[in-house]
């Protein structure tokens, strides 16, 4: 499903991934982890297509479809998905609107017809029932004003409207208490299917007690310098990464 | 062929001429230039009563010796006043919709104009395609049985004169500024507007269906009263791309609000905006004023501001009833080289008068975009309010925008509150939504309309899902 070969980029000018290989195979959920600084942002957003983030070598492919040639809604249309570590906010921009006009967009780049607004709507309800979202969040504008918790949980709703194929979600356990994270791993966890790829970012192991990956990797000056199952997270936990990084 | 009569031979011939000016007119148009004759002209084609020729003749007087408004930020060359064509007849109709201009039938689908809009916009004779006046006739009926009175200022100044002499430049006097005098000398057209005591008017009129509206827009006159306890909600203008040969365009718009009445006024403005090396478009001066005469009425102006190569346009409101309130909402767009300089003046006569002004303002391209609003509190005004908030948005590193609020308050029991912000659109917003699916363009206009909301709900439905598209394709091209 997403493979990444020998994958280098910058920004401004400075080397950030150095050589970067990874394999996640349709159906799979894989964590990288790895100390702050390591490159774990930088490898979601080179994936995403972000500005500024310039890839100078190596490939990164999803079904087959060269994801580096594309503009970032390409690969959103492409089935790429970023949950992301700061979600940020758009004012006056309704959460209905925005997920309508994302949806449309995509379904548009597919060759799908656009979904009216009862049709849209729901879709939207179901969705909204299965992750236990208010209604009052979608009221408001777009991570407006959203408790930390609100906003992963947003963007847990996002990746449920959109169906990607593969979604990579950074540290979205950052800032969360324990009640949030539950909510938010149970969301993710209802989107695990057969023909969808996960790749977890987390700088911490707790979140994998409740999004249990199949493969762990650990991600260190731009590469993954070492992988293994759902135990070596918890090898990480006890002993740092002081370790792998020296 | 016989030689073309001249101006004054053209005048006599008219003068002559007793009844059905109407088919008469089709193939008239005067010369260039602007001089007595020309007025006397314009006079006669529209058989006009010697008071309002008298009132042009002066107004013309007048205009020769007023200066050009100076303090709005915006430059352009000295205008040849002689230069322009100041009468000419309704244009030929389109037989069909097939003979329109293909982009302008491509801004129409992007717009999603409904079929039978887009037919008469396009300017197709509307008995040749559909029932648009059948349609505008039962409205006219329904109006007609409640007292309103809705038709073109040529009708209302053969039809009520009483009206338009009490009325006409009570709001915007003839020698208001340059552009208003120039307005009231050459007119040609425009729409009035009575809603008699007590009556609530049913239906948003707009002018999507006046009947005359062809080729009105150079120097259009509008004139809208509310009785004692009237209630009316007017549009102008529309969402279509809007050409015209004539580059200058100075309208005047006046509104009288009685006591309790309310007056609701939204605009939309696409005039052509001038290609995007700013060569063309139209200049676009406009005089709006609304008087509060009574006690507790209300005026609110929202607009649109999209078109124009220069937009030079402040709709006030004189508050003199007590208690009575101005409101004006306000986007104003600028891509390219457009340059817009628009905003409001609150005048607070009467007690415990309240103004509200949102003001956003959107900037892209190399455009230059200016907010100039005065509040002004006279000393009778006890217990006057006044909210003002200002915001910027910049699209790019090469454009810019302004803020310049007056302020004069001679009552020092007056509250006024002022806020103003300037951002531009983050990359990481940019970002985001593209990664949700959106082109680079459909998150900039995204991020804009969010922008805007707070006064593109004050505009009627139908008319701010239009508004909304309209301001995506007033942005294309300005990213990337
Ligand atoms: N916008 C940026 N400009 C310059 N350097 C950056 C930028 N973003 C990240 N970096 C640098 O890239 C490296 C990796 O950062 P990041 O990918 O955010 O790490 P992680 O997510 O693993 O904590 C760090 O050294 C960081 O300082
Ligand atoms: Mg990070």
């Amino acid at each position: 499903m997403l493979k990444i070969k020998n994958l280098t980029a910058e920004i401004d000018g400075k080397q950030i991934l150095n050589g970067l290989d990874l394999e996640v195979k349709a159906g799979e959920v894989h964590a990288i982890m790895g100390p702050n600084g390591a490159g774990k942002s930088t490898l979601s957003y080179v994936l995403s297509g972000r500005d500024g983030y310039d890839v100078t070598g190596g490939t990164a492919e999803l079904d087959g479809i060269n994801l580096l040639d594309l503009n970032p809604n390409e690969r959103a249309a492409a089935g790429l998905f970023l949950a992301f570590q700061y979600p940020v906010e758009i004012p006056g921009v309704g959460m209905t609107n925005f997920l309508k006009t994302a949806l449309n967009s995509i379904r548009k780049a597919r060759g799908q017809n656009e979904l009216e607004a009862l049709d849209f709507l729901k879709i939207l309800k179901s969705r909204q029932k299965e992750l236990g979202i208010a209604d009052d969040m979608l009221k408001r504008a777009v991570n407006v004003g959203f408790s930390g918790g609100e906003k992963k949980r947003n963007e847990v709703l996002q990746m449920a409207m959109l169906e990607p194929k593969f979604c990579i979600l950074d540290e979205t356990d950052s800032g969360l208490d324990i009640d949030a994270l539950k909510i938010v791993a149970d969301g993710v966890n209802k989107l695990r299917a057969p023909d969808r790829g996960f790749l977890v970012i987390t700088h911490y192991q707790r979140l994998l007690d409740y999004i249990v990956p199949d493969v762990v990797h650990v991600l260190a000056k731009g590469k993954i310098v070492k992988t293994g199952g759902a135990e070596l997270a918890k090898e990480l936990e006890a002993k740092g990464y002081a370790e792998l990084v020296a | 062929m016989s030689e073309p009569l001249t101006v004054a031979e053209q005048v006599q011939a008219l003068n002559k001429y007793e009844a059905g000016f109407v088919t008469d007119i089709e193939s008239d148009k005067a010369p260039k230039g602007l001089n007595e004759d020309i007025i006397r002209f314009i006079s006669a084609k529209k058989n006009e009563p010697e008071w309002l020729l008298e009132w042009r003749l002066k107004s013309f007087e007048h205009w020769k010796k007023m200066p050009e408004p100076q303090w709005a930020k915006i430059s352009h060359p000295p205008i040849d006043y002689q230069d322009a064509y100041y009468y000419s007849a309704p244009k030929a109709k389109l037989n069909s919709l097939d003979e329109a201009d293909p982009k302008l039938l491509e801004t129409f689908e992007k717009l999603g104009v409904p079929m039978r809009e887009r037919a008469r916009l396009a300017g197709v004779a509307v008995d040749v395609v559909f029932d648009s006046v059948s349609v505008a006739t039962t409205f006219k009926e329904d109006l007609n049985k409640l007292g309103i009175i809705f038709c073109s200022i040529s009708e209302a100044i053969r039809d009520h004169p009483d009206l338009i002499k009490k009325y006409m430049g009570s709001v915007v006097p003839f020698h208001d500024n340059k552009h208003a005098c120039l307005n009231s000398a050459v007119f040609t057209d425009g729409s009035f507007v009575f809603i008699p005591e007590g009556v609530r008017c049913p239906m948003e009129l707009s002018t999507y269906f006046r009947i005359n509206e062809i080729n009105t827009g150079q120097f259009e006159r509008t004139l809208i009263i509310a009785e004692k306890g009237a209630y009316v909600s007017y549009l102008e203008g529309c969402t279509a791309p809007m050409r015209d040969e004539n580059q200058l365009h100075a309208a005047v718009v006046e509104l009288i609000a009685h006591e309790d009445a309310v007056i609701k006024y939204s605009t939309v403005q696409n005039w052509y905006p001038g290609d995007e090396n700013g060569k063309g478009g139209i200049y676009n001066f406009v005089t709006k004023r609304g008087l509060c005469a009574g006690a507790r009425s209300k005026i609110s102006w929202t607009q649109v501001e999209t078109g124009s190569a220069i937009t030079w346009k402040y709709p006030s409101c004189v508050l003199k009833g007590d208690d009575s309130q101005g409101e004006f909402y306000s986007v104003a767009i600028t891509n390219n080289f457009q340059q817009a300089d628009t905003g409001t003046k609150m005048i607070h006569m009467g007690a415990r008068t309240r103004s509200r002004i949102i003001a956003k303002t959107i900037s892209a391209g190399k455009s230059d975009s200016t907010y100039r609003g005065l509040v002004k509190i006279l000393a009778g005004a006890d217990g006057a309010r006044n909210y003002t908030q200002c915001d910027s948005l910049l699209v790019g590193d090469e454009c810019g925008a302004h803020t310049v609020p007056y302020i004069e308050s001679k009552n020092p029991r007056a509250k006024l509150e002022h806020e103003a912000t300037t951002s531009k659109i983050s990359d990481d917003q940019l970002f985001y939504c593209q990664q949700r699916g959106l082109s680079e363009e459909e998150a900039v206009a995204l991020i804009v309309n969010g922008f805007c909301r707070e006064v593109m709900q004050n505009l009627p439905m139908e008319f701010a899902v239009e508004a909304q598209k309209l301001i995506a394709i007033s942005l294309e091209g300005s990213v990337g």
